[in-house]
């Protein structure tokens, strides 16, 4: 249960941190505890108490393996996870290069 | 039909040769997105004519994974709602990119651009026609990562705003949606569409169910921009190239939002208004919030392109209308506004191109007060207003017809009072534009470019002829069947599974 709960903290800090932070930086921080804390729950999700490798040989016929589908997907959502907080840095640099500052604050040339 | 893979392969050929040949000539990167983009309207065309000789449903099974006894594999699964879907995307991504090859010359990075379009493209054919869960989110990512890229195309400090706002916006709901579906995957141990919605038949509808539905209604309610979760649409809409607007308004979040969203909750969960009257309760009432909140700020904005973004909103209340209604008509209906809406919005957030290229400004008040008029652009704008609104001979009209029916039906005559009224509200803040930009009698004449004109002229066809000939061809072919795939609800795994 503990390491669930653990996951749930990490979504809230990630969440508390892109409401309540004025940089693009720190905002794009959260975003990035935002995604571990859902990979590391998809990852949990395959896990097994006491299981093997999913490696199924003839040396060893284990019956008792942990699920593999949830470390591949996780794997891909890493990914995916690298291209989107790639490209939201590379946004929030060229936002700084314009404006001369990270605080959203400043960042307002759209009206409501 | 076993081409089906083309429908993202194609795209994605052409967005990984896009860079490379363009370094011989620049100008090559628009023949290879528009000769994509005109296969891909040929190959949906075509699935028109053949899915039905397919028994209406078609599965493709990748990498010959069998999907029988244990569907191992990722199923592409091709039914008459993809049908539409498939049909809408590449109507007007063959409208967009002709209408680009004259407008990028305002940007430079032209094949940045066609990359770009073409990834985006891709992602939203593979979710239209994918049958696995986790492809869903794939694609979803795909279509989503290059329209954040898309919208900052202009690097100016406006855009670059309103890219981050819409990426941070836009990649929450992502997450929940990744969230939901580890927690599917967790309860259910596969990730087939239909084989989930074969799971949960005999399960019993307990707390984590609701849960992994509010979760994904989360997530594809932001996608989609309802009323509560619509604050990034108007910055992300206006401040984006105008065939991107168009792509964004016309097809992206609708088949991010409301295609994803209605393939789960109908097909895959098989809800209706018998088991969960309070779910299509809450879509209803936030349907209506959005038509009057977005209608009446829209009647206010000032800017061409932020208008239109509004309205957006609006319309996509009425879409979630028709679904929260969830009978016959109120499904065709809010399935025929996708359509209608796709290429009357297309076509209005494409007008703004020329204007803004020519004029140099968006701003309506200032547009009014210049020395020059653009008669053609004026006209399709007009016309296209007129279908949004719901007038007579044109597409728009049958949608409004079939939701105030639903609505009638279901004994709802405020709604269908309310639903009239706002449709007129539509009327009064599209024609806005018509009144300040372009009802100028002197001033000089400026024309549109080539290829603009024959995207104009595309769209505006469309609408006048799918309106006239909708009872003989569009409805019975295409509408009806898409919104039964709906109504059958988890007939849908049966019919995937079966095979």
């Amino acid at each position: 249960m503990l390491p669930y709960l653990g996951c749930i903290f990490l979504f809230l800090v990630g969440i508390y941190a892109i409401l309540t932070k004025r940089n693009l930086i720190k905002i794009a921080i959260g975003f990035c505890l935002l995604e571990y804390a859902v990979n590391l729950f998809f990852a949990f999700i395959g896990y097994k108490k006491d299981a093997l490798a999913p490696i199924y040989t003839n040396v060893q016929q284990t019956k008792n393996f942990v699920d593999p589908i949830p470390q591949a997907l996780v794997l891909t959502a890493i990914v995916i996870g690298l291209g989107t907080t790639a490209l939201l840095l590379s946004v929030a640099i060229r936002i700084y290069e314009k404006y001369k500052t990270f605080d959203i604050k400043e960042i307002k040339r759209l009206k409501e | 039909m076993n081409y089906l893979p083309l429908f993202t392969a194609l795209p994605l050929l052409g967005a990984f040769l896009t860079p490379l040949l363009s370094k011989i000539w620049e100008r090559l990167s628009d023949i290879i997105g528009n000769i994509i983009t005109t296969l891909l309207l040929i190959l949906s065309v075509y699935s028109l004519f053949l899915l039905p000789i397919f028994g209406n449903i078609y599965v493709y099974e990748i990498g010959k994974w069998p999907i029988k006894p244990i569907p191992l594999g990722i199923v592409f699964t091709f039914d008459n709602l993809s049908l539409l879907m498939v049909l809408i995307i590449n109507l007007l991504s063959f409208a967009c990119a002709i209408y680009s090859i004259i407008y990028l010359d305002n940007y430079t990075g032209r094949w940045k651009f066609w990359t770009l379009f073409l990834l985006m493209v891709a992602g939203l054919n593979g979710i239209a026609i994918t049958g696995d869960l986790f492809n869903l989110f794939v694609f979803i990512e795909i279509s989503a990562i290059s329209s954040y890229a898309l919208v900052a195309f202009g690097v100016e400090k406006e855009d670059l705003e309103a890219s981050f706002k819409y990426q941070v916006i836009g990649e929450i709901a992502g997450l929940t949606i990744l969230l939901a579906i580890a927690l599917i995957y967790a309860k259910t141990s596969t990730l087939n569409m239909a084989d989930i919605a074969n799971t949960f038949i005999n399960e019993n509808k307990g707390t984590l169910f609701w849960f992994i539905i509010s979760l994904l209604t989360f997530g594809f309610l932001i996608k989609s921009a309802l009323f509560p979760f619509h604050f990034w649409l108007p910055d992300a809409h206006s401040k984006a190239p105008a065939p991107i607007s168009a792509m964004l308004s016309g097809v992206f979040i609708k088949t991010l939002g409301v295609y994803a969203l209605s393939r789960l909750i109908f097909n895959v969960f098989g809800l209706n208004r018998n088991n969960a009257p309070y779910y299509f309760d809450i879509l209803l009432i936030l349907g209506i919030l959005s038509i009057i909140i977005a209608g009446f700020i829209a009647l206010k904005q000032e800017n061409y392109k932020r208008l239109l973004a509004y309205s957006s909103i609006s319309q996509i209340g009425y879409i979630f209308v028709g679904l929260g209604m969830a009978n016959f008509w109120g499904i065709t209906g809010a399935l025929s506004l996708i359509f209608a809406h796709a290429l009357g919005k297309g076509l209005l957030f494409l007008t703004a191109g020329p204007v803004e290229r020519e004029m140099g400004t968006l701003d309506i008040n200032e547009l009014a007060l210049l020395k020059k008029r653009m008669s053609f652009s004026g006209i399709v704008y007009t016309l296209g207003a007129l279908s949004l609104a719901g007038i007579p001979p044109f597409l728009g009209f049958f949608p409004k017809l079939f939701l105030i029916l639903g609505a009638i039906k279901e004994k709802m005559f405020g709604l269908a009072i309310v639903l009239g009224i706002f449709s007129i509200l539509t009327l009064a803040y599209l024609l806005k534009i018509t009144n300040k930009a372009f009802t100028k009698r002197e001033g000089e004449e400026v024309r549109e470019s080539g290829s603009m004109v024959i995207s104009f002229l595309f769209l505006v066809f469309l609408i006048f002829i799918l309106g006239i000939f909708y009872f003989n061809y569009l409805e019975p072919n295409l509408i009806s069947k898409a919104s039964e795939a709906i109504i059958r609800g988890i007939e849908y795994a049966r019919l995937v599974l079966m095979r």
